[in-house]
């Protein structure tokens, strides 16, 4: 009797963790399987049938913009890691006794509304704003040199963004890189940056992982940054999923839509960590 | 109150409301999706029976002495101290009828996702009017049956007062089931500073002068209509082939680098900032805009049409105290009580009357003169309605026709 109990402990311990699985994401995630291959309307109600169409016409119909948000996805997502490694290798390295109060200052525009920070950077980057403005009078800039409305605009949102999600992942492995083995390594010689290549880089590889995971799929799933900073052809996605749901009321495409693309994210996702993956840092770390 | 003090008020009124009510909010986008998503797979269970005779329906009618009220924040008027509405207040002291009033319709779609699945199963929705704007949302629950027939009679004061522009539109005609609250206009909106000239006209929103400096809305209906009025095709009358003709001049002006963006509500902020000179924009939005400080800019009702859109009263089915709602309809349609509302909202007043009390009563000139608040004549007899779609299949067939110019 206890061995059985002593066997069950472990299942009944993760009994609320699968019931929050079940509820938040089973259930969701059948549903919107279902609404998408469901035939009907909105005033006559669905029925949920075998009809594959919305996946094919949501595919082609929508290439481009799948095209353009894993392209967008990407860039921002290697731009924010080119700009937040520096910053968390500086807290972790350099950061001292104020390290906490760095990564609270990181943190901080995080506390005012997303849409408000957006919208703050459409008054920012205006055509005759504080910044462009000034540039243009002097002659650097030709007068009908714009920022908003264009790609730049966009992915230049998505990397403010993600910046703070990118710097803690970063943050937390770099922090816990034994400074013992650089000391090691400039013992034998080696040089600063021979030492970062070859220890405090591979070290680092988790966050750079983790970091990019997160930020990757939030960015390429986003349409608050093209609706606001983008212009003509900017359309993400995530934009197109949102007039499906909400303006054309097509309940359908909205889920196919979704569904392809969580599904081009999986993918996406296992060749990524096949190449960088869980292995490689395995193997770095050992 | 002085003057001064009046105006004041009114201005941050309108301001507020421009913060907090945006049309097409984007915030909102999520908010109710998952509700609306259940709202569409939710089998046909437990509908409520049938009323067919809504003669009788209405007959059968006791007075209460309450009402239910769900309109969108900032859309009536306020008390000095900003706790109570005065309108409301005197509306209870004279009928004796308490009124709960809600601020919770944030935009339609999103109101619609939350009362949808209830009015779906057949139960209250616990309100006894609501504020939905013409289009497709207002369309769908009126082909659902879900607005209860208006019993006419119980509103003279509609018949004596309403304005034109609001009697027999469209989207129901007769007034059968819906009165309107506000108005508002779809016209241009220009820098005059920046354009160098005056504008009046639809053409100027295809002008390369103005290159890579004009807005349009992302909306379809607004932008579709817009494409109609180029062509100088009303969208209330208009064909299927009249909509590719127009996708078509809409597409010319973005493949020549015209447009700057589709915005949503976000127009305005470019506007005031100078990154474009001419747009699509909200009558409502330049009132605001030009009591905020940015004095420059100027709303335009081009001479080849606009758009009105109404935001309507109407009273959902399963409405404990429909005659309530009525005795409100009523009682707002008079010179008095609306001129009261729109000294503080400052959209389009449905009861022209209203005019001459504001002016004269309350004294308000800056409100009653705005041709953005009560636009002249010559102005509402170019403008016309959005297209009233009568099935969900001609509206897909519009959608597929403008979608591809706003999401290409």
């Amino acid at each position: 009797m206890r061995r059985l109990r002593g066997k069950l402990a472990p299942y009944l311990l993760s009994l609320p963790s699968w019931v929050y699985l079940i509820v938040f994401f089973i259930i969701p995630l059948a549903s919107m399987l279902g609404m998408a291959l469901a035939v009907g309307d909105p005033l006559s109600g669905y029925t949920i049938s075998d009809n594959f169409q919305e996946f094919v016409t949501g595919f082609t119909s929508y290439e481009d913009a799948f095209a353009r948000s894993f392209w967008y996805g990407t860039a921002s997502t290697v731009i924010t890691l080119a700009v937040a490694y520096p910053v968390a290798y500086w807290i972790a390295f350099y950061g001292g006794r104020h390290k906490s109060t760095y990564l609270f200052l990181i943190m901080l525009p995080f506390f005012v509304s997303f849409v408000i920070r957006v919208l703050a950077w459409e008054f920012i980057l205006s055509d005759q704003g504080f910044v462009l403005g000034p540039l243009k009078a002097i002659g650097l800039l030709p007068q009908n040199f714009h920022v908003l409305s264009t790609q730049w605009a966009v992915i230049g949102g998505l990397v403010y963004n993600s910046f703070a999600y990118y710097v803690l992942p970063l943050y937390v492995v770099l922090e816990k890189i034994d400074r013992r083995l650089v000391r090691a390594a400039n013992d034998l010689y080696a040089s600063p940056s021979t030492a970062f290549m070859k220890i405090i880089l591979p070290l680092s590889a988790p966050g750079v992982f983790a970091g990019f995971l997160l930020v990757f799929v939030t960015n390429v799933g986003d349409f608050v940054n093209a609706a606001l900073l983008g212009g003509p052809g900017t359309y993400m996605i995530g934009n197109i999923i949102q007039d499906s749901f909400f303006e054309n009321q097509d309940y359908p495409m909205a889920a196919a839509l979704s569904s392809i693309l969580m599904l081009m994210l999986m993918i996406a996702i296992l060749l990524y960590s096949k190449a960088f993956g869980t292995e490689a840092i395995q193997e770095y770390a050992a | 109150m002085s003057q001064d003090d009046q105006n004041g008020r009114d201005n941050t009124q309108a301001f507020y409301r421009g913060l907090t009510q945006p049309r097409l909010t984007r915030q909102n986008f999520l908010r109710g999706s998952g509700a609306a998503l259940m709202a569409a797979l939710a089998p046909q269970i437990a509908r409520a029976e049938k009323v067919t005779d809504w003669k009788a329906w209405w007959a059968k009618q006791v007075p209460t002495k309450e009402f239910v009220f769900a309109n969108w924040p900032l859309y009536i008027d306020v008390s000095s101290d900003g706790k109570t509405h005065p309108t409301l207040n005197a509306f209870t002291k004279q009928t004796g009828i308490k009124v709960t009033y809600d601020e919770v319709i944030q935009d339609d779609p999103s109101f619609y996702a939350k009362v949808a699945p209830v009015l779906k199963s057949g139960s209250p929705t616990g309100y006894d009017m609501i504020v939905m704007t013409d289009g497709w949302y207002l369309t769908e629950m009126l082909m659902q049956n879900w607005l209860v027939p208006l019993w006419r009679e119980k509103v003279p004061n509609f018949d004596k007062y309403a304005g034109s522009s609001v009697k027999n539109p469209p989207y129901d005609p007769g007034n059968k089931h819906s009165m309107v609250w506000q108005s508002g206009l779809t016209g241009i909106g220009y820098n005059p500073k920046l354009t160098k000239r005056e504008i009046t006209s639809i053409d100027d929103l295809w002008d390369p002068a103005f290159a890579g400096h004009i807005g349009m809305f992302s909306d379809v209906n607004e932008i579709g209509s817009f494409g109609m009025y180029k062509l100088g095709i009303n969208p209330t009358t208009s064909t299927p082939d009249d909509w590719q003709k127009a996708a078509a001049v809409l597409q010319d002006q973005k493949a020549k680098g015209l447009v700057r963006q589709y915005y949503d509500q976000s127009y305005i902020n470019a506007l005031e900032n100078g990154d474009i000179w001419i747009t699509m924009a909200w009558s409502g939005d330049i009132y605001q805009a030009n009591g905020k400080g940015y004095t420059d800019l100027k709303f335009v009702v081009p001479k080849e049409g606009a758009t009105i859109w109404h935001d309507n009263m109407c009273i959902p089915v399963g409405a404990s105290n429909p005659l309530s709602a009525l005795d409100w309809m009523n009682y707002y349609y008079t010179p008095e009580v609306a001129g009261l509302v729109e000294d503080y909202v400052n959209y389009i007043c449905p009861v022209p009357a209203a005019q001459d009390y504001i002016l004269n009563v309350i004294k308000d000139p800056a409100v009653a003169n705005s041709p953005l608040v009560f636009p002249p004549a010559d102005e509402l007899a170019r403008v016309h309605e959005f297209r009233a779609f009568t099935s969900y299949a001609e509206y897909q067939q519009w959608l597929n026709t403008f979608n591809p110019v706003v999401q290409g």
